[in-house]
């Protein structure tokens, strides 16, 4: 093809591309992004994984090493089809903190650290400079392969001029659309969107040289499958330790390499594309590698001797006369490279500017003075060192000469970035890994990758002589390059990988385990490791401090998001605080939420020094770490509280609810008590109205006259006695009775008692049984009462006992301090239904007449044992009718 | 922090569903070094042929495992009441 047309369609190619991100930039910027912001976008941007070493490079290393190709992509399926345990809490982490790049996420994690940041950062820039070196290679030569065959058109010029304008056209294309604006979050939609479109170039690209490859070339599946066969690829070596080791390093890589955490963690726009993206993105690289055999199988038996594997892709549609096929396949390598490269040198450009150019700058300044124009410096920073990393790859081109294989390249950048691993895996689910930890681990993992691989990559005697790769340096055989602590035979890389990752994690470890963390180190684990328990926002950096002038700060903001932006955050912030204007309070959970805004455009580290330089140093005290561990229990405990205080308002409720039960019972009861007095008072009112009308009437005969007048004179001493008990009766219930408390004998009071209540029916014959001695007992009580309470009692009985020959036992026990006095006769006794009712007021069992009372006798009793600190009760399942009376022996005089 | 013993079975399956997903991997690792120990007689030598047809075929099914539980992972983060930021199985 006339190199002219090739060069035509290349620019019109990327016009194309300059278009989409255009376009998509300007829907985003109108807020319509819509479906630019889809899982499809997603996962296809994750696809800068496949770079032109994919596209070309793995059919050269199929044709190689057989199948050992697939464990490039083995590898990052294992890890997407995990997405549960490691991406998922990545994208989490990187939206909770708007992490900028991997070096950002390691300075964060440990206490925002700048020294960590540059280490990755320089970590992954040398790592990156012989891959992006590699791309340029690769766009070079297949330049070379499509303008050699031509004479007409254009003189095809050497591979030097066309490298140079490849790199100057990357360049200008990432400054273009990778530092347009600097983003709170550091998004680049429009991108994003042209990586998408060239991931469909790519894929469509190879999977179709692989249809013709499969079907027009060969005669189907089946006939691939007995070329096999029949090549010299039919059969491969497959060594254990390279199977499974390049497995590990791709895996670690699709987490480490800073152009795969651009996409998968600051790119994204939503979480829930990463659940799209865990089976897709295998299908995508399944689809990548499918025709990769057939292509390698068909290109070896159909390529003349001696050709590069590596070009198959556009060299076997060439020879076949596919022109348009070839020229698809090389804008899908294209893709490929431009693709890798654009990310790559956003990635990096970010952690240069943010890790290394700003805090040199900050450290230029006099504290406290208001920054310049930060935003201008940060674009313009990040123009340059995406000048300078491209250059450097480009240096890294033309250093090298470009004859290595492109895989074995690829597979040294692998391992450099994979150092960041342990650092990286420890952060986000070991709480104890410390900031020293990850420095002795980086350093060393990162020196040992140095000196086993990417030093004697070179070649021999270009940076490690000849001599010290066979000998050792000084002749010390054990730190020969390759053969570590003597380890022999084993394959080179597998050796580089084993020993800096074993190395790198046993100093990351034993760091961790013996230095102890500083707070914003705790603060900041705390807040990675437990990503999904709780929002993060708690962890109080800034103390509120007055003097702090919100619009310093406000000035600070705006150099950095632009006026517009830092505006609306100034004034969103004091919206939520409930003022009106641009300027909130300076509290600690502004400066909180601003230092994290800061953070998504200039990365955690140098935004925290920022802020320091305004606000003076945040203070982290072991205070407020407390608190922040003392929350959960606060709340805990908050908890536990108010569930005391619930039990304590039911138990309440229902003390209340009983004693209502009770008044309400109560009141039944007064309304009953009122209802009989008046009945009782009635009765002799009656009479003594009826005879005192009769006696008013002048010719009544004597004798009736005198009969009347007794009747009168009865019925007021009923009344009387009446008014006397219930008088009596009240003094008891209120306990204001005088107790008249003396010494006695028991004996006395009850000869009292029965002396007292023989007229009773005194027509009756009572047989009284009593134990004399055992009732000659002294008691210190008040005896009159006592002695009532006897009468009563016998009294009753003489009344009631319906037996033929009535008797009545008077039976006196001592227990304890108490006296048991028992009076049972024998009579019928009270039915059972009753006995609960007998010590109320008014309660009458037989008819009024025949008792001659107002039922208030027993009540009475019960009254004044009370008072004596003693009870009556009935007794059930005696004789008859049975009354036990208690009282102490000696009473005590209630103290006042 | 107090958790329950024994849950209903909706949030029951759900934590079933999310070991599925945390095992995926463990069972793709598994399948996938799988072919390192069916050594020939004579030694590392392989035929690619079958084993491209079992590695391809290992790695579909992988895919629409994991196309499965991505679906029902994503289908319960939408239904189901919002899980609790304590929530860890």
């Amino acid at each position: 093809m006339p190199f002219n047309l090739l060069v035509l369609a290349s620019l019109s190619y990327v016009i194309f591309l300059f278009g989409v991100a255009f376009f998509v930039e300007r829907r985003a910027a109108q807020g319509a992004a819509g479906w630019l912001r889809s899982p499809l976008v997603y996962t296809l941007s994750l696809s800068v994984y496949c770079t032109a070493w994919t596209f070309y490079g793995a059919v050269g290393y199929a044709a190689r090493s057989g199948l050992e190709y697939l464990t490039i992509y083995l590898g990052p399926t294992i890890v997407f089809v995990g997405w549960w345990w490691v991406l998922r809490k990545l994208v989490r982490i990187g939206r909770q903190h708007r992490v900028t790049s991997i070096a950002d996420l390691i300075s964060s994690r440990y206490g925002k650290s700048n020294l960590l940041g540059v280490i990755v950062t320089v970590m992954c820039v040398t790592a990156a400079t012989p891959y992006i070196a590699l791309q340029l290679q690769s766009v070079t030569l297949s330049f070379g392969v499509f303008a050699s065959a031509t004479v007409d058109g254009w003189a095809k010029p050497d591979g030097e001029v066309t490298s140079v304008w490849v790199t100057g056209g990357l360049a200008l294309f990432t400054i273009l659309f990778g530092t347009r604006n600097l983003d709170a979050n550091e998004q680049h939609t429009g991108v994003v969107t042209a990586i998408a479109v060239e991931a469909v170039v790519k894929l469509l690209a190879l999977v179709a040289v692989g249809v013709f490859v499969v079907w027009g070339i060969a005669d189907g599946p089946r006939d691939i499958l007995a070329r096999i066969d029949a090549s010299s690829m039919a059969e491969w070596h497959m060594k254990p330790s390279r199977w499974t080791g390049l497995i590990f390093l791709s895996a670690a890589a699709v987490i480490c390499l800073p152009r795969m955490f651009q996409v998968l963690v600051v790119e994204n726009s939503d979480e829930r594309h990463l659940a799209t993206a865990s089976w897709a993105f295998p299908l995508y690289v399944l689809m990548m590698s499918l025709f990769v055999v057939p292509i390698a199988v068909v290109g070896l038996e159909l390529m003349p001797e001696g050709a590069n594997p590596d070009l198959f892709v556009l060299t076997l549609p060439l020879s076949q006369g596919q022109g348009g096929l070839a020229m698809l396949a090389f804008l899908g390598g294209f893709s490929s490279a431009t693709s890798m490269v654009i990310v790559a040198s956003i990635a990096l450009a970010t952690m240069v500017s943010n890790h290394i150019v700003m805090p040199f700058w900050l450290s230029l300044r006099p504290a406290r003075a208001v920054p310049g124009d930060v935003r201008r410096l940060v674009l313009l920073s990040r123009r340059l060192s995406i000048v300078a990393i491209l250059a450097l790859g480009y240096a890294y081109y033309q250093g090298s000469g470009g004859s290595a294989a492109l895989a074995a390249i690829g597979l040294i950048s692998f391992v450099g970035v994979a150092q960041i691993l342990p650092a990286m895996m420890g952060g986000i689910f070991w709480r104890g890994a410390t900031r020293t930890g990850a420095i002795w681990g980086l350093c060393l993992g990162f020196a040992v990758w140095a000196y086993t691989l990417f030093f004697p990559s070179f070649g021999a005697d270009a940076v490690l002589s000849a001599n010290v790769m066979a000998n050792g340096p000084l002749g010390i055989a054990w730190l020969r390059p390759q053969a570590l602590f003597g380890v022999e035979g084993m394959d080179p890389l597998i050796h580089a990988l084993f020993w800096s990752m074993a190395l790198n994690t046993v100093a990351f470890c034993t760091g961790s385990l013996l230095t102890f963390p500083n707070p914003v180190e705790r603060v900041q684990a705390a807040a990675f490791v437990n990503a999904f328990d709780a929002e993060p926002g708690n962890t109080r950096g800034w103390s509120e401090h007055g003097a702090v002038g919100a619009e310093d700060l406000l000035i600070m903001a705006q150099r950095i998001l632009g006026n517009d932006e830092g505006l609306g955050f100034f004034e969103g912030q004091a919206r939520a605080q409930g003022k009106s204007g641009y300027l909130p309070d300076p509290t600690a959970g502004f400066m909180e939420q601003l230092e994290r805004r800061l953070a998504g455009a200039v990365g955690a580290a140098t935004a925290h020094a920022m802020i320091s330089q305004i606000a003076g140093r945040a203070t982290v005290s072991v205070e407020d770490l407390m608190a922040v561990a003392n929350e959960a229990a606060q709340i805990m405990e908050y908890s536990s509280k108010l569930e005391e205080q619930q039990d304590e308002l039911t138990r309440t409720a229902r003390q209340l609810r009983d004693a209502n039960d009770k008044l309400t019972q109560l009141s039944v009861q007064k309304d009953a008590f009122l209802s009989q007095i008046s009945h009782e008072l009635r009765t002799p009112m009656t009479s003594i109205r009826a005879f005192s009308e009769i006696l008013a009437e002048d010719d009544l005969p004597g004798e009736m006259v005198t009969k009347y007048g007794k009747v009168i004179h009865d019925e007021t001493k009923r009344l009387t006695r009446l008014l006397d008990d219930l008088l009596d009766l009240s003094v008891l219930e209120n306990g204001t009775v005088q107790l008249n408390l003396e010494l006695s004998n028991l004996r006395e009071m009850i000869d009292g008692a029965l002396r007292s209540s023989s007229h009773t029916r005194a027509e009756r014959s009572f047989v009284i049984h009593r134990d004399l001695p055992s009732e000659d007992i002294f008691l210190r009580t008040d005896s009159d009462r006592l002695t009532q309470v006897f009468i009563n009692l016998i009294s009753n009985a003489r009344k009631y006992c319906d037996a033929a020959n009535p008797e009545l036992r008077i039976s006196v026990r001592r227990k304890g301090g108490r006296v048991i006095v028992d009076f049972i006769d024998n009579g019928s006794g009270i039915p059972k239904g009753q006995q609960a009712l007998i010590f109320e007021k008014f309660a009458r069992l037989t008819d009024q007449t025949k008792a001659g009372g107002a039922g208030l006798g027993l009540a009475i009793c019960r009254e004044v044992m009370a008072n004596l600190g003693g009870t009556i009760s009935y007794l059930p399942g005696q004789w008859g009718a049975a009354f036990r009376v208690t009282l102490p022996l000696r009473l005590e005089p209630p103290k006042k | 922090m107090k958790r329950p013993m024994f849950l209903a079975a909706h949030s029951y399956r759900q934590r079933r569903l999310r070991d599925a997903a945390r095992l995926l991997p463990i069972l793709a690792s598994f399948l996938i070094i799988l072919p390192m120990l069916w050594g020939e007689e004579t030694g590392d030598l392989r035929y690619t042929g079958r084993d491209a047809i079992y590695l391809f075929t290992v790695w579909l099914v992988l895919i629409v495992a994991a196309a499965l539980l991505a679906r029902r992972l994503s289908i319960e983060a939408d239904t189901a009441p919002p899980v609790l930021p304590k929530d860890k199985s």
